[in-house]
């Protein structure tokens, strides 16, 4: 193929399904212009990533409204702020991205009519985006993992996915709640802080922690559950506090839920005859988690990938970077579509910018 | 003991081939997993070494066609069973053009599913890769370590719907053949309680919030 004139796409993300509000800017290099049939890998330079977490008092989960009470507080001097730290104007702007679903209702929307607002103002193209495939995109873009599998796990998502006929296909997920959920809602038994996130919190108790309480250990086939688990701690942190250290409690049920997605994303691995695997969403952050998966990966000689604070928690770039990829496709969202949806599954997606 | 022939390696256990008595028999050998905690290790090896020579005995018991057990060794947490040749059924499906069989052997695995539900028996792990077509043309089933007894509608609905998503990601465009695999399984009062439950278990995988 002839090569073309170099292309850059210059693109703005706007993050806020849930109770962090990020602002991204991404610029995507194509030294030889966009090609017209095989994968897209612009070179990545990354411009701004930008965000603000609302967090609730210890003992309390957020709700929707304040969620978006936050978003919309804060979202002007965010945005702001990204463009400075990226030193360009709204001019540079070749799309703005933002997060059509999954997540909550109201926070969603309140992200999505900035987006809406600023595209007319400014006369730039939207581009909705599945937030569960910003985090692969993001986490592909910076850790350089080719066909990993993919551990998606956060505070409303587990999930193992695995690319094939330009979809991003559901292997495993849970049965009823999700593993950030379940680590939330026992910080809050535990009346644990929810700064800077309640994961975070247990994981330094965990790290103190040392007898293994025996837990449920509920995997079905490649699909998991944690409700049971839930359920059964949180009686014995209730009711024989003297017996069990809040310490032991939150190593027991990381040792056990951790085995569990490790577990579900080797089996995937031998099914598909995968290497690598990948590791998004804010749980992905937990070092006990990467160290697991790491160990698995290795007694498999391959290889795991993960990223760090910045990536693997919800944000703005990772919404821009999954958008520029559509994008660079001819993808676009007329402002009549640029509704919000708090079910977006990840396997709804056409990924044409892959092969 | 026998030459051993290791033929797969799965995620927890080495499967070889071997002889016992004159005869093939594989041996399943579970091994311990390196980033699991020491005593949820122990305790998952042992115990599905143990739930699987159970669920495949049981099985047997009420003529549903299963490898038979030849003897548990505990000490090298291996399983001995008879060796069952023949393509899995995900292979045979890969290979198939006839879809006069293929419906005939979906209806099968229906009526299989429903007999061991029936006998309180859930699998864990349906996939197309745990069942064999045997040289008589029967499905076998393997791969029980993942088992449980239960009476719960709820556990064989996800026992159904595990088996649902294995078809959906192994073998796309294949919505008939589970359809077929579930008309031959609703044939009593039980399994349709049971074919209900799995509509909410679907719902649930589809309507779940999944925010952050």
């Amino acid at each position: 193929m002839e090569a073309g004139a170099p292309r850059a796409i210059i693109a703005l993300g706007l993050e806020g399904s849930a109770n962090k509000l990020g602002i991204g800017i991404v610029k995507h290099v194509y030294p030889s212009g966009i090609p017209g049939d095989a994968e897209l890998s612009p070179e990545y330079v990354e411009l701004a990533n930008v965000r603000d977490t609302y967090n609730p008092p210890a003992g309390e989960g957020f709700l929707p409204r304040d969620v978006a009470a936050h978003h919309r507080s804060t979202i002007i001097t965010l945005v702001r702020q990204a463009f400075e730290e990226a030193n360009i104007s709204h001019k540079d702007l070749d799309c703005i991205c933002y997060t059509k679903g999954p997540g909550m209702g109201a926070p969603l929307q309140s992200v999505a009519l900035v987006a809406r607002t600023l595209a007319q103002v400014w006369g730039v193209p939207l581009v909705g985006v599945n937030h569960c495939v910003g985090h692969i995109e993001m986490g592909r873009a910076i850790t350089g993992a080719q066909n990993p599998v993919v551990l998606y796990v956060s505070g409303g998502n587990t999930q193992v996915i695995a690319y094939s006929q330009q979809t991003y296909r559901i292997f495993g997920e849970t049965l009823d709640i999700a593993i950030g959920n379940c680590l939330d809602r026992f910080a809050r038994v535990l009346m644990l802080p929810n700064d800077p996130s309640p994961g975070y919190n247990i994981e330094q108790y965990a790290k103190r922690g040392s007898r293994y309480i025996e837990l449920p250990y509920a995997v079905k086939g490649m699909d998991v559950s944690f409700s049971g688990i839930l359920s059964f701690i949180e009686k014995l942190a209730k009711t024989n506090p003297d017996k069990y250290s809040p310490e032991d409690l939150c190593f027991s049920l990381q040792e056990t839920m951790f085995a569990m997605l490790v577990e579900i994303t080797e089996r995937a691995m031998a099914h598909i005859g995968a290497s690598e695997v990948l590791v998004v969403g804010g749980v992905g952050c937990n070092v006990r988690l990467q160290d697991m998966m790491g160990q698995m990966a290795k007694e498999r000689s391959g290889k795991v990938f993960a990223t760090d604070m910045r990536y693997c928690i919800d944000n703005g770039i990772m919404i821009a970077q999954a958008g520029a990829l559509a994008f660079a496709r001819g993808f676009a969202t007329d402002i009549a579509d640029s509704w919000v949806t708090q079910r977006f599954r990840t396997d709804q997606v056409h990924v044409d910018w892959r092969v | 003991m026998a030459e051993q022939e290791l033929i797969r390696q799965g995620a927890e256990a080495r499967v070889y081939i071997t002889t016992i008595d004159g005869k093939q028999a594989i041996a399943k050998q579970r091994f311990s997993k390196g980033y699991r905690h020491a005593e949820l290790d122990a305790k998952l090896t042992r115990g599905r070494l143990n739930q699987e020579a159970r669920s495949l005995k049981r099985c047997r018991e009420h003529g549903i066609r299963v490898p038979d057990v030849i003897r548990v060794d505990k000490d090298s947490a291996t399983l001995f069973i008879e060796f069952v040749s023949g393509p899995t059924i995900k292979e045979w499906i890969l290979a198939s053009d006839n879809e006069a069989r293929e419906k005939e052997l979906m209806a099968s695995i229906g009526q299989i599913l429903h007999t061991m539900h029936s006998f309180n028996i859930v699998h864990g792990d349906l996939t197309t890769s745990n069942m064999i077509l045997d040289s008589e043309g029967q499905v076998v089933l393997i791969d029980f370590g993942l088992s449980q007894v239960s009476f719960s509608a709820e556990d064989k609905a996800v026992d159904l719907y595990v088996l649902e998503r294995a078809f959906i990601s192994t073998h796309p465009n294949s919505e008939r053949l589970f359809a077929t695999v579930l008309e031959s399984y609703d044939s009593s009062d039980e399994a349709r309680s049971i074919l209900k439950r799995l509509e909410d278990v679907r719902q649930r995988g589809r309507k779940r919030d999944m925010s952050g």
